[in-house]
């Protein structure tokens, strides 16, 4: 049924029609509106059969979906930004234990300096962590993707986290098929685990494993994420067939055929990046994009195919590695290993710093003519950071970094005014 | 595409604003996005939500920078942001007040736009009269239907008895229809305050 | 003859203990692990130390739960000893469900157990969870006091031996004051752990207003079955915290395991009690009181108090001022009406 509602509020509706038993729920912003949503449809009723835990921090929201799903339970939780380094010791284990929880992440920066809006470093800190991570470029491909989670999770008895742009995404009003209960029974069967506690078949869960088998039960989790690059695209398919639209699937191609400059990016920006190879490309410009949905596992021969005939590669990312650039940026050098391609990193969107069609504009038509540096930030505010490098050259006690850059730009301000 | 940028303060329904925009469009078939500006506003403080309204998908994320329209909920806010930045020339503005643009100290920009595509309506005297609260979001966004013809008042009303049931729906939805009335007057007066 | 008066009037203790035979006393009243049907919840053939305290309260706590809850259990345990030496890849002693997942989160696994449990129907499978003093009382008390502000249907064991022993004998919030761990050596001017440091998990546990808390002792093994028994029939959140005397770390024989326990409890300095609901219902009396010095002369831990000629007689006093404490505020020895 076509809405007009919020992100956070659709992918709740689409979490209750998956039915899922154990819900875990701690606040962090911004994907409480979520778990508020499914809170709500539990406490009302419309959402049967199905225990709604607050807990006392992420750590615990992670364990507590741990224990439900070892006990055979559907699980879902969702979590952000610092919420997911708290409890990033139980979202390995999630993953070694083979547990298929579903975990919303409502894409957030990670501080110092704390910083509430989005970027992609919270999903970048647990990228090998062993879960299948996809990115949602719109709300409706963010409803989707849960629903496909849960689905891939439990056929593959493995965690599966949904990424989606905090604020971008989560606090978006837009139209959005959300789904029937029907449609949803038809395409996700009951969750039939491979692995439970249970009095009648006990199992030892989580026992210790010495240098004489570790390797090959990392080995196990590799292949895993293998096993999942071939049934993310099926799982996509059967979508299509009882939903009738694409969603999901290893990465989504734009206009690439015949482009010499594209664009490769996660998320919602690749909206706005559609836009830009559109008037682009309507001034004749070869451009084109790859927006890459599935993250982890990483869809190597995919992007190796589709980037075949480009000559410029610039990944826009909002994450960023420091000492090396950028982190998505390599993983698709990785995939053009064979190509001499030139592969541009741009950071952007760090902390939710706008990404405007005008500047992906500047960037793609830079990159066109090679004059990209190998790593750039998007809209980097040059004037501000060399002032705060040469006075902490002058200063030994030049005090806090990130202070230091605001009332240096609440001067500039200030002084731009008179 | 059809951009419009929503100033005012933490609690003064801004982001709800920019929702019942969108719900309006979409009741007419039209695709919308409504969103926030991010942040950690507490009551008071300056706020700004955005809707952007189209005939098809909307695929652009970035906040508004250059809007078509203007619905400025709070007057005190005229001369402490800058509400105006990058508005369209043939934009449109609508702000809460029952001054004149003279008493506001815009008269003079404000008259570089056609004279029917600016208005302020006493918003929040509207709210407190039908609603008993001063939240103008709905009523302006009669003010909006009838200066803009972006969107069909029958479509706000809509909007706004959907997200406020019963009194309190049927309350704004009166408050909004009087904003709408007001505005349309206005307009075919060409006169710019109430 | 009714549980109570069994624990409260025979008489008829073993030469040398004061622990009464199983064959003396009624068969309903017997122990859990002197029954031939009993679960073996914990198999022999595991990797404890000898001597081990911790494998010794297991074995009971979990067998007398495998009883109560007719063999409807799922056990979820927290890093340490009790998990490695339980589970060398790829043997386990576990004949019943059990869980591994961190050091800190056993409580909300647990919780996370129970809720899938009573969702799937099946409600009738009870929910242990354990861990060691350290992931108790330090890394695992966040999740932990959440696990009893919601009052989760889950009994939480704890088997305190003071300190980390699994990673080498170092200070948890439990160690005493003046022991010698790896991190608080017996050097300079307060040698040992401390005085005015610690944390007492029962009495926290307590102000979570849970409907059953209780301390135990692996030296009076029938009272832990019959507190683990009683915990087992009540529902919500429940804690037993079980002194286990640790040989390696508290630098004991091995065969000395149960005789310090009980000097622990004799001494005062370990009180055993049951709270419902907050408040103390009934303590252990003690039946033949010790000095605290009793207690500390024969562990390593406490070796620096009495060096020869120079006994220290400052800490020791102070060390005995706590159990007296406990024995007035407990009322161990009986000295007012009832708890």
């Amino acid at each position: 049924m076509l809405k007009q509602i919020e992100g956070s509020i659709a992918v709740a509706e689409a979490i209750a029609l998956c039915r899922p038993e154990v819900v875990c729920a701690y606040p962090i912003t911004p994907q409480t509106h979520i778990v508020e949503g499914v809170g709500a449809l539990v406490k009302s009723g419309a959402l049967e059969n199905c225990e709604f835990i607050n807990v006392e921090s992420e750590f615990a929201a992670l364990s507590v979906a741990i224990g439900a799903s070892a006990a055979g339970a559907r699980t879902y939780t969702a979590t952000a930004s610092q919420g997911i380094l708290f409890m990033a010791e139980a979202v390995y284990n999630a993953a070694g234990l083979g547990l298929p929880i579903v975990m919303t992440i409502g894409n957030r920066a990670i501080g110092a300096p704390i910083n509430i809006w989005n970027d992609h470093t919270d999903a970048m800190s647990v990228k090998d962590a062993g879960w299948i991570q996809l990115f949602a470029e719109t709300n409706q491909e963010a409803v989707d993707l849960h629903i496909q989670a849960f689905r891939l999770a439990e056929e593959l008895s493995s965690p599966v986290m949904v990424c989606m742009d905090g604020f971008i995404l989560t606090h978006a009003y837009e139209r959005i098929d959300v789904p029937t209960q029907e449609e949803i029974d038809a395409f996700l069967p009951p969750y039939d685990p491979v692995q439970v506690l249970d009095p009648v078949e006990p199992y030892s869960i989580g026992a210790m494993v010495g240098p004489e088998a570790f390797t090959e039960v990392r080995y196990l989790a590799h292949e895993k994420q293998l096993q999942a690059l071939r049934l993310i695209p099926e799982i996509g398919a059967v979508f299509k067939d009882v939903f009738d639209r694409e969603s999901g699937g290893l990465i989504h191609p734009y206009r690439t055929e015949g482009a010499e400059t594209i664009a490769v990016a996660l998320g919602s920006v690749n909206g706005t990046i559609k836009e830009v190879v559109d008037a682009m490309r309507d001034e004749g410009a070869a451009v084109g994009s790859i927006s890459i949905c599935s993250f982890r596992p990483f869809p190597l021969d995919e992007l190796e195919a589709t980037l075949a005939g480009a000559k410029h590669v610039v990944v826009i990312e909002k994450s960023l590695a420091p000492g090396l650039g950028g982190i998505l940026a390599s993983n698709v050098r990785m995939a053009l290993r064979e190509m001499a391609v030139p592969v541009y990193t741009v950071i952007a969107g760090l902390g939710g710093r706008p990404i405007t069609m005008a500047s992906l504009r500047g960037i793609l038509e830079a990159a066109a003519k090679g004059r990209l540096p190998d790593v750039q930030f998007l809209d980097l505010d040059h004037g501000a950071v060399e002032r705060e490098i040469l006075r902490a050259r002058g200063i030994r006690r030049s005090g806090p970094t990130a202070e230091n850059i605001l009332k240096s730009l609440g001067a500039a301000a200030v002084a731009g005014d008179e | 595409m059809f951009q419009v940028r929503i100033h005012g303060r933490g609690g003064q329904g801004v982001v709800t604003a920019a929702e019942l925009l969108s719900v309006a469009a979409f009741t007419e078939d039209k695709y919308a996005q409504a969103f926030p500006s991010f942040g950690s506003e507490r009551m008071g403080a300056p706020v700004v939500s955005y809707c952007r309204m189209d005939d098809k998908e909307i695929r652009l994320r970035e906040p508004i920078s250059a809007p078509d329209a203007l619905i400025i909920q709070d007057p005190t806010l005229l001369h402490s942001v800058d509400v105006f930045k990058g508005l369209n020339p043939q934009g449109y503005i609508l702000i809460n007040s029952r001054r004149t643009f003279e008493e506001l100290g815009i008269a003079e920009y404000v008259a570089r736009f056609p004279a029917h595509h600016v208005c302020c309506v006493g918003a929040t005297e509207l709210a407190l009269r039908h609603v008993g609260r001063p939240l103008p979001n709905a009523a302006l966004l009669g003010g909006f239907a009838a200066i803009s013809g972006q969107i069909h008042f029958d479509s706000v009303e809509q909007a706004i008895l959907e997200k406020f049931s019963g009194d309190v729906g049927a309350a704004n939805a009166a408050a909004a229809r009087e904003a709408f009335d007001i505005a349309k007057a206005m307009g075919a007066k060409g006169m710019t305050a109430c | 003859m009714t549980e109570e008066t069994a624990l409260q009037r025979v008489k008829f203790y073993q030469t040398g203990t004061h622990t009464v035979g199983n064959r003396l006393i009624d068969k309903g009243a017997r122990s859990v692990q002197s029954s031939m049907d009993r679960s073996n919840a914990i198999t022999s053939g595991h990797r404890a130390c000898q001597g081990c305290g911790e494998a010794l309260g297991a074995r009971y706590a979990l067998d007398a739960a495998m009883r109560a809850a007719e063999g409807q259990l799922v056990a979820v345990n927290a890093t340490g000893c009790l998990e490695v030496f339980t589970t060398p890849y790829p043997e386990t002693s576990w004949q019943i469900p059990w869980l591994h997942s961190l050091f800190g989160n056993a409580p909300a696994v647990a919780t996370g157990v129970a809720a899938a449990m009573r969702r799937k129907g099946r409600s009738e499978v009870k929910v242990v969870a354990q861990g060691g003093d350290g992931g108790t009382t330090d890394i695992g008390f966040g999740c932990l006091s959440g696990m009893f502000e919601r009052n989760d249907d889950v009994l939480y064991l704890c088997y305190d031996n003071e300190g980390y022993m699994n990673t080498g004998v170092q200070r948890s919030s439990a160690t005493p004051p003046t022991a010698r761990t790896a991190t608080t050596p017996a050097l300079g001017d307060a040698p040992g752990n401390v005085f005015g440091t610690g944390k007492n998990l029962p009495l926290i546990a307590m102000a979570h207003n849970i409907p059953y808390v209780a301390t135990a002792s692996v030296a009076y093994l029938h009272d832990l079955e019959d507190k683990v028994t009683k915990a087992m029939h009540i529902p919500g959140a429940r804690y037993i915290h079980i002194m286990v005397p640790c040989p390696l770390g508290w630098g004991t024989a091995s065969d000395a395991t149960i005789h310090i326990a009980r000097m622990a409890v004799e001494s005062g300095l370990f009180p055993l009690f049951e709270a419902e609901h907050g408040e103390v219902t009934r303590s252990n009396k003690i039946r033949r009181r010790v000095p605290v010095k009793d207690y500390l002369a024969p562990q390593r831990r406490f070796a620096h108090l009495f060096k020869k000629g120079q006994e220290d007689t400052t800490r020791i006093a102070r060390l005995q001022r706590m159990a007296d404490a406990n024995i007035e505020r407990f009322n161990l020895l009986g000295e007012r009406e009832s708890p």
